[in-house]
């Protein structure tokens, strides 16, 4: 049955779930259980993480499962590695997605690696969950979003849900999948609320979902900017567009025939996301379908992404930083024409 | 820190001859690779660990499949020692379908995860972390398994040895660091490049017991090991072992070793591992010289058998190059 309930609930159901059914899945973090060794923060009053995400399952699963690790990533990213190499089905929280360049090694180096560079004689069934995400107010080293970084490394997975539906079946799916996958939550999206069924279910990864069907125009959105599309796509429908919004859901693997389907369909692509545009996600997702659908365009691919600069603090200046729905609407005119949408 | 002598507790005659086959396996593996590698019929580059072969003996002698090691860029052998195959090793390195890893992987990430050998390495530092890891499944399966982390000098500096000997400190994990200190990082002395003066003196700072040893004297290792995979199997925690040792070759094959000294020809003669060994187990008739002089001719023969092996196997077919990557993986238009 589906019930309302937020982004970090799902997360927070869908690794209590993991480690119900499976007693080989632990969960470390920094601070994930909270108050290690701090007799009156052995309950309730446990943080949970940063935020709260997993407030509550160190009760359920107790501190030999739910390991409060010391500030260093290299050490507990890299131990996750071979503790899913040798049995375990290791979640292990990177906090924020901008501390890799403290264990970018263990990830890149090892853990993506270890079975090709074995001849398929190992695997690592390992899920690094990471914060991403601007607006925050959190400043250029707590704010990127930097799935494209992980995209470009063969040997890992990349999911970035946009609904705490698709958080929680994309998130069961990460940790019972069995190579390593980097999933990416937005921490301005954690209080955001949806219908979530309840129970194990899992999304397929390399399966994009259409979030809103349009014959004029498509556009593909990552993570929080699937909404941006959405607002977007409300205004021009007012126009007479009808924009189909594809939300890839994985970035590795990419479901290219849902994104080339809608494109040979509208004739028209904008590619909205929040990284930095160099070498990234869009970029990725333009040259794709300029290789493969390049007959089905009518018009140049846009893309609304961050500038290539770090971000900023500063709200005046965040707010800039970040798509926006008049954004969007500013490069469909010039795709469409300004009779249409202005 | 002084060094820990042995105490030349009497090793059974089978034991005896079990270390001392190792020690010879890797010696004239690490010799034939020489040769071949001159002939530059060898793919990539190589690092040998000919001169450290107590090392690794007197360590993975306490070790069984269970039990995991991570290794280095000069990792040939951790994994002998651990008991990889000699023929799979040796196509490994010529870069042959029959290779341990199918050829995808080569001298420096030589692995067989059946043996518990997770792999030499490419990253000086990287085994620190991952050594943790094989600790916590051991810990968490509470199935009996120790790690065992070996490290150059080099990594000695690198900022793993610290995050990941803490963590295993505080969790209290079954695992075992041990510094084969060579001398050199490269081309650089470990007393230029490391604060210390004994990287075991490191080991106070996590409140773990740090010791040094003798590491051509392949019983002193052996009975270091022997006290730290105890503490680790009855749950006490990590231990750090430095084993003084000694390069035969250069940091690769091709490397010149200019900033050796004149402890080099000591170190090929009068203190080598092997011929100490063998001194010990004639002079205390513990294994006769006969039976010595088979063991190192079988040995000859089984390495040379590999070499052949590797030679006559073929390349890898061209598909290879896109399978195992993931376990599963499906991309629409993508390739598996």
């Amino acid at each position: 049955m589906a019930r309302i309930i937020t982004f970090a609930d799902a997360v927070n159901e869908a690794i209590r779930l993991a480690m119900k059914e499976d007693e080989n899945v632990i969960l470390m973090g920094e601070d994930v259980a909270g108050g290690a060794e701090v007799d009156h923060l052995q309950d309730e009053e446990a943080w949970g993480g940063v935020m709260g995400v997993t407030k509550g399952l160190v009760q359920e699963f107790g501190r030999d499962r739910i390991l409060d690790t010391p500030i260093a990533e290299a050490g507990y990213i890299g131990a996750s590695v071979t503790a899913a190499a040798t049995g375990l089905r290791p979640i292990a929280e990177l906090m924020f997605n901008d501390f890799i360049g403290s264990c970018l090694d263990e990830v890149m180096n090892q853990g993506a690696k270890l079975r090709y560079m074995f001849g398929g004689k190992a695997k690592v069934p390992l899920t690094i969950r990471t914060m991403h995400g601007a607006g925050f107010r959190a400043a250029a080293q707590h704010s990127q979003s930097l799935y494209g970084l992980f995209t470009a490394i063969p040997g890992i997975k990349v999911a970035v849900p946009s609904t705490p539906a698709d958080c929680k079946g994309l998130l069961l799916q990460a940790i019972f999948d069995d190579d390593p996958v980097v999933f990416f939550e937005d921490k301005t999206l954690y209080n955001m609320k949806g219908e979530v069924e309840e129970g194990v279910y899992k999304i397929p990864f390399g399966k994009a979902d259409i979030k809103r069907k349009g014959s004029d125009l498509t556009i593909v959105a990552i993570g929080k900017q699937v909404h941006t599309a959405l607002k977007a796509a409300d205004q021009l429908a007012k126009k007479g567009i009808e924009t189909e919004v594809v939300d890839p859901r994985t970035l590795s693997p990419l479901d290219e025939d849902t994104i080339l389907s809608s494109v040979e369909k509208t004739g028209r692509l904008v590619i909205v996301d929040e990284a930095n545009p160099r070498c990234s996600a869009a970029t990725d997702i333009s040259a794709l379908v300029a290789d493969k659908g390049f007959d089905f365009l009518d018009a140049p691919i846009k893309m609304v992404t961050a500038p290539h600069t770090p971000v900023p603090f500063s709200p005046a200046l965040e707010d800039l930083y970040l798509p926006t729905p008049e954004k969007v609407l500013q490069v469909v005119d010039e795709l469409i024409g300004g009779e249409l949408v202005v | 820190m002084a060094v820990i002598k042995s105490e030349q507790k009497k090793l059974s005659s089978e034991k005896a001859k079990e270390m001392f086959q190792k020690m010879c396996e890797i010696r004239h593996f690490e010799d034939r690779v020489h040769e071949i590698f001159s002939t530059g019929v060898l793919p990539g580059f190589v690092h040998l660990y000919a001169g450290e072969e107590a090392v690794a003996v007197g360590v993975c002698s306490h070790l069984d499949d269970k039990d995991s090691i991570t290794s280095t860029h000069r990792g040939h052998g951790h994994c002998i020692a651990k008991g990889c195959d000699l023929e799979g090793m040796m196509a490994e390195i010529y870069g042959k379908a029959t290779g341990l890893c199918k050829g995808k992987g080569g001298s420096m990430h030589i692995a067989d995860v059946s043996k518990g050998m997770l792999g030499a390495n490419g990253i000086v530092g990287g085994g620190f972390p991952l050594a943790a890891g094989a600790g916590l499944t051991a810990k968490v399966k509470k199935n009996g398994a120790v790690a065992v982390c070996f490290f150059g000098d080099g990594a000695n500096n690198h900022g793993t040895f610290h995050e990941g000997i803490n963590l295993a400190a505080i969790w209290n994990l079954p695992v075992i660091f041990i510094a084969e200190n060579n001398g050199y990082a490269e081309a650089t002395p470990f007393e230029y490049a490391s604060s210390c003066t004994s990287i075991a003196d490191r080991a106070a700072g996590y409140n773990i017991p740090g010791e040094v040893v003798d590491g051509k004297d392949v019983l002193a290792v052996y009975e270091a090991a022997e006290r730290a995979v105890e503490r680790a199997r009855n749950g006490e925690g990590p231990s750090l072992i430095e084993c003084r040792t000694y390069r035969n070759y250069g940091h690769f094959e091709g490397d010149a070793q200019t900033y050796k000294g004149a402890e080099k020809e000591q170190h090929l003669s009068e203190f080598d591992a092997i011929l100490k060994f063998r001194e010990y187990l004639t002079t205390e008739s513990i294994v006769s010289a006969e039976e010595l002089d088979e063991i190192d001719q079988n040995v000859k023969d089984a390495v040379q058998n590999a070499v052949a092996f590797a030679e006559k196997s073929p390349d890898p077919q061209p598909d290879e190059l896109l399978t195992d990557v993931y376990v599963s993986y499906k991309e629409a238009g993508g390739d598996q």
